[in-house]
């Protein structure tokens, strides 16, 4: 039950919050990787170059359909804002499911964009179905089509590190994030900027998706505390019945 | 079209989440859940059929076009199809096709999780050639000492390091590590609720 409260609170507040969110202007603390993000969509648009968008080998019918989702949402305004480029973005993923949504979040984009005739469906693409084939697969996008920044958003593992390092040596650009922990460490030590933690759920607010992503980093805050006083409430339960004092 | 098909994955998302909570209440929406998750099971396979023809159709266009690296793409192509047909013809138990997962596939990954260990320490030598900054430098200390505190020494163990880096371990990297899957989480719920809004919609429309 206790599960049930806190996604009906949490869904009241993302309503309310986002209707207020319309109305009120968005004060966000600065996080350099999603500055550099926002700063490498406009080189890469000037120089004709081309984006490669990694999101992982997370799937949709498992836990870790959260970072894939993320990763769609930022999907969609990348396409929407790169679509008249000379080359335009290609996206990379590691499951099925997730490839036939990057295809349709593609298009969506160019239709936002109001030139969905440009759109090409091999731009989306499922480059393998294993963590280590995806790796491969997207290493290979990165080193052969002209590609001036990798951005990995979703669940990578260990492999992240390969497809970081051959980015690396081919002077691409790398962003990364990732929910696994793992896969968050490796590319904390092999990007340039790497998102930490929910720092990665807020892409979408950080590049202007809209009221109702801002509204998701408030109702973030809010639980937070929310989780960081029920965790010092149960250590002080804890303190003053170890010395008897209830 | 779009408000169709938001409001069909809409309903479907509130209905296998219902399915979780109020099953006890309404008997009638664990069936419903049920289904709902099978068809979604079905799905999936049929999307991994449609990932494997987006596989060959970006390369069969790549060795169309004689792009760069096109000979690899002709590999992979070869390689699918032949794996696919031959597949279907003798079935994954037969011994050949055993063979082709365990002398080819299987090595193959292998060998790149032994790249990978390369690739870590050449990331955590270039780290600070990246990025100068007290994280950065505090990243490797704990890196190094926990490698010290944990690995086998040809003269014996470190007295006192053993320990202190299994505090650290334990404590300091635990209880961090849990504050980031606590964030995750909640991210993830409010990703979640977004989509089962409609206010993302990843699956056709703006």
């Amino acid at each position: 039950m206790i599960e049930l409260v806190v996604i009906g609170t949490s869904a009241f507040l993302l309503f309310v919050i986002t209707l207020w969110k319309r109305r009120s202007p968005a004060n966000l603390r600065e996080i350099p990787a999603l500055t550099f993000l926002y700063r490498t969509l406009g080189l890469s648009m000037e120089d004709g170059t081309r984006l490669h968008i990694s999101l992982g080998h997370g799937g949709l019918l498992n836990a870790r359909g959260g970072s894939a989702l993320a990763g769609l949402a930022l999907l969609r305004h990348i396409a929407e804002r790169t679509s008249v480029s000379d080359k335009p973005s290609v996206a990379s993923s590691g499951d099925s499911t997730l490839g036939l949504l990057t295809q349709d979040t593609l298009q969506a984009g160019y239709q936002a964009a109001g030139v969905e005739e440009l759109y090409v469906p091999t731009t989306g693409r499922v480059a393998g179905l294993s963590p280590f084939s995806y790796a491969a697969g997207a290493m290979y996008i990165s080193q052969n089509e002209d590609v001036s920044a990798n951005i990995m958003i979703g669940y990578f593992g260990s492999e992240a590190a390969l497809l970081a390092e051959a980015s690396d040596r081919e002077n691409i650009t790398v962003i990364g994030a990732s929910d696994d922990l793992t896969g968050q460490a490796i590319l904390f030590a092999s990007t340039q900027d790497a998102l930490i933690g929910e720092e990665l759920f807020a892409t979408g607010a950080y590049l202007g998706a809209g009221a109702s992503h801002l509204a998701s980093l408030t109702v973030q805050d809010i639980l937070r505390w929310l989780v960081i006083v029920a965790i010092l409430g149960g250590v002080a339960v804890k303190f003053l019945t170890f010395f008897g004092i209830v | 079209m779009r408000v169709v098909t938001a409001v069909i994955a809409i309903a479907a998302g509130v209905l296998v989440l219902a399915g979780y909570f109020l099953q006890g209440i309404f008997p009638a929406l664990a069936s419903v859940q049920a289904l709902l998750l099978n068809w979604a099971i079905l799905l999936t396979g049929m999307a991994a059929l449609a990932g494997i023809f987006n596989l060959i159709f970006v390369h069969t266009d790549k060795i169309r076009l004689r792009e760069k690296g096109s000979i690899y793409s002709a590999v992979l192509v070869i390689g699918l199809v032949s794996t696919l047909l031959f597949g279907m013809i003798l079935g994954t138990e037969n011994e050949a096709m055993k063979i082709v997962l365990n002398g080819v596939i299987v090595p193959a990954e292998a060998s790149l999780l032994g790249i990978l260990t390369i690739s870590l320490l050449y990331a955590a030598i270039r780290l600070l050639r990246r990025r100068t900054d007290a994280t950065s430098i505090l990243f490797l200390l704990t890196a190094a000492f926990l490698i010290l505190g944990s690995a086998t020494l040809p003269f014996g163990n470190i007295p006192i390091l053993g320990t202190v880096a299994r505090w650290v371990s334990q404590v300091w990297a635990l209880g961090g590590a849990r504050g980031i899957l606590i964030g995750v989480a909640l991210g993830t719920l409010t990703t979640g609720l977004r989509v089962l809004f409609g206010a993302d919609r990843p699956y056709g429309g703006n």
